[in-house]
């Protein structure tokens, strides 16, 4: 396959175009009809739904999904595993624990003081890094990292932490309890530009430095040793790469909740399209992974309108079935190199 | 160019390695043997700068190991391990050019150096193939050209752990003649093998490895005796001389063992 591998540089603008195509029809599809005057009258309803609503909730579609197709991609280079997606290995879970637990222990303290934005990413931060170097010291072995290993791990660290956002949920006063349910199941929905400024200002410098890295994923996915051996820095790399995954990952579960699988799909996806180079799977699962969210979100608002479907509902639908089908051609080329 | 002294590793573990010295030098291909365990990787281990020595130091060109930053080290000094999987659909190209990463070539002279090596391994109808469709052997041999890709422009050092797993018997001889080759133009080569024919035909200078001793160094015809090897490998293993003058080595199984 890997039809664009010679052509990055047409896959990347095809890529482009078809995100500027889903923006456009994100914001005039919708429950609401968006008139074209919506554009040039901001005080007027469709104005309103276009700049309060429709527009924020693009943009925060848009970086959330960036994210995670890119920490996708680094975290699957960092376990040198094609399998390792951010919420397979649990490491979304550990920043919605890190969350509920501050909905619902502080939730309310948090807002009268009007910290609430500034905290929940930073606990999200928290709790995936912790949950990230968790599972990267249970499933290293000596020979690296093994898929059975790491996926058994992911499913003991989410386990973990399901329980113990069960246990929150059962303390949880109603309002609480309602408002973490609902964000679990992944939501999009914002009002208001500053949850997609502070989403924009920690999606920016990820994203950049991420795609720095490229050349030394590339030589990574080698071994540790041998790519010590070819001048890389490992434990600098590795200790940047948990750092990054872990902020972005974090900063999409604070304002999106549990959105499963993009990081999954997204890579695999550009890896057939285009091969598995780092230099461009990158910048190329970035933009991929937006497109995948503008157009999921996009779903989620049309398939039962007036009302919405939680974005997370959607993606899990796709990419479940994606992650049996992926490992049920990796047990098939197992059975065939055996 | 590169030199040991009183190097050791461990302390009586599984993978100890007691004190020697070690010179290899430029022009030289040097082939180490000895039974599985007898400490091979541990060498290269320590010779490359992966494992961290208890006692004593290496020197490349001069200079301690440890002095150079990582980067350096790789511009001097190429080490194959023995294969680790690679689980990304990577082409052939692309594994080789990664051996290119500390060297800042310019992309003729990488593409260069790719021809170069993929005609001399027999690789050249692989180039485009993906890594994950390769056998064993094809592996091993784009392993090899991506160490060798990575080469200093000037002579350095090459070490090698078991370059020859799984290859056929022409490619083994043809990327045994391709490090002669590099020798000629004033690279250290040292390589692990297991194939004594192999080591007695190519190798300029042998060492022997026994219970994590570096036991002897020399030519072929000093450390390559007939008893000494048998009482190493523990089984019977005769001398003879080819036409040509080479030894040939002809190892007749376990003494007391049973052949049907």
């Amino acid at each position: 396959m890997q039809a664009f591998a010679q052509s990055p540089v047409l896959f990347r603008a095809l890529l482009i175009l078809a995100l500027l195509l889903a923006c456009l029809a994100s914001l005039n599809l919708g429950a609401f009809d968006i008139s074209p005057d919506a554009w040039i009258t901001p005080d007027s309803d469709a104005g309103r739904v276009l700049y309060q609503l429709r527009l924020p909730r693009l943009l925060l579609t848009l970086f959330a999904g960036a994210l995670l197709g890119a920490t996708g991609a680094a975290a699957q280079a960092l376990f040198r595993n094609p399998l390792a997606d951010p919420s397979l290995i649990g490491v979304s879970a550990g920043s919605a624990l890190a969350v509920v637990s501050l909905m619902v222990l502080a939730g309310g303290w948090l807002r009268l003081h009007g910290i609430d934005l500034l905290a929940m990413p930073l606990a999200a931060f928290g709790g995936g890094l912790a949950a990230t170097l968790l599972v990267m010291r249970l499933a290293r072995t000596l020979s690296g990292v093994s898929v059975t290993t790491l996926l058994l791990t992911g499913m003991a660290v989410n386990a973990i932490a399901s329980a113990g956002i069960g246990m929150l949920k059962y303390l949880a006063d109603g309002v609480s309890l309602r408002q973490a349910s609902f964000w679990l199941l992944g939501n999009l929905a914002v009002e208001g530009w500053l949850p997609v400024l502070v989403l924009m200002t920690i999606a920016f410098p990820v994203l950049m430095l991420l795609a720095r890295e490229g050349r030394e994923l590339n030589v990574l996915l080698l071994g540790v040793s041998q790519a010590q051996l070819l001048g890389v820095d490992v434990e600098s790399l590795q200790r940047r790469l948990v750092l990054l995954c872990a902020l972005g990952v974090g900063a999409v579960v604070a304002f999106g909740g549990l959105i499963g699988f993009v990081g999954l799909i997204v890579p695999h996806l550009v890896r057939l399209l285009c091969g598995p180079d780092n230099r461009y799977l990158l910048p190329h699962s970035a933009l991929l992974g937006a497109l995948f969210l503008v157009v999921a979100d996009l779903l989620s608002r049309l398939l039962v309108a007036p009302a919405q479907l939680p974005i997370g509902i959607l993606t899990a639908l796709v990419g479940g079935p994606f992650f049996l089908l992926i490992l049920l051609s990796r047990l098939n080329a197992g059975a065939r190199h055996a | 160019m590169l030199e040991a002294r009183q190097l050791s590793y461990g302390h009586g573990d599984a993978r100890h390695l007691a004190p020697f010295d070690l010179t290899l030098a430029g022009g030289e291909l040097s082939v180490v043997l000895g039974p599985n365990g007898a400490g091979k990787s541990t060498l290269l281990g320590l010779l490359s700068g992966l494992l961290r020595p208890a006692a004593g130091e290496v020197k490349l060109l001069g200079q301690p190991l440890q002095r150079y930053d990582l980067r350096q080290r790789a511009q001097h000094l190429a080490v194959l391990l023995q294969q680790q999987p690679l689980d990304f659909a990577f082409s052939v190209r692309e594994v080789i050019a990664m051996g290119g990463y500390p060297l800042n070539l310019s992309a003729p002279e990488q593409d260069a150096r790719i021809a170069q090596l993929a005609q001399a391994l027999d690789l050249d109808a692989l180039l485009a193939r993906s890594y994950l469709t390769l056998s064993g052997g094809e592996a091993q041999r784009v392993q090899l050209a991506r160490v060798l890709a990575q080469r200093g422009r000037e002579p350095s050092v090459i070490l090698l752990d078991e370059p020859l797993a799984a290859l056929d018997l022409r490619h083994q001889h043809q990327a045994l003649e391709l490090l002669k080759t590099l020798v000629a133009q004033g690279y250290a080569v040292l390589c692990v093998l297991h194939d004594l024919n192999l080591a007695a035909h190519y190798a300029d200078r042998v060492l022997l490895l026994r219970d994590g001793q570096l036991a002897y160094q020399g030519t072929v015809d000093a450390v390559m005796q007939a008893e000494r090897l048998s009482a190493l490998f523990e089984v019977q293993i005769e001398r003879h001389r080819c036409d040509d003058g080479r030894p040939l080595f002809i190892s007749r199984g376990r003494g007391d063992a049973v052949c049907g």
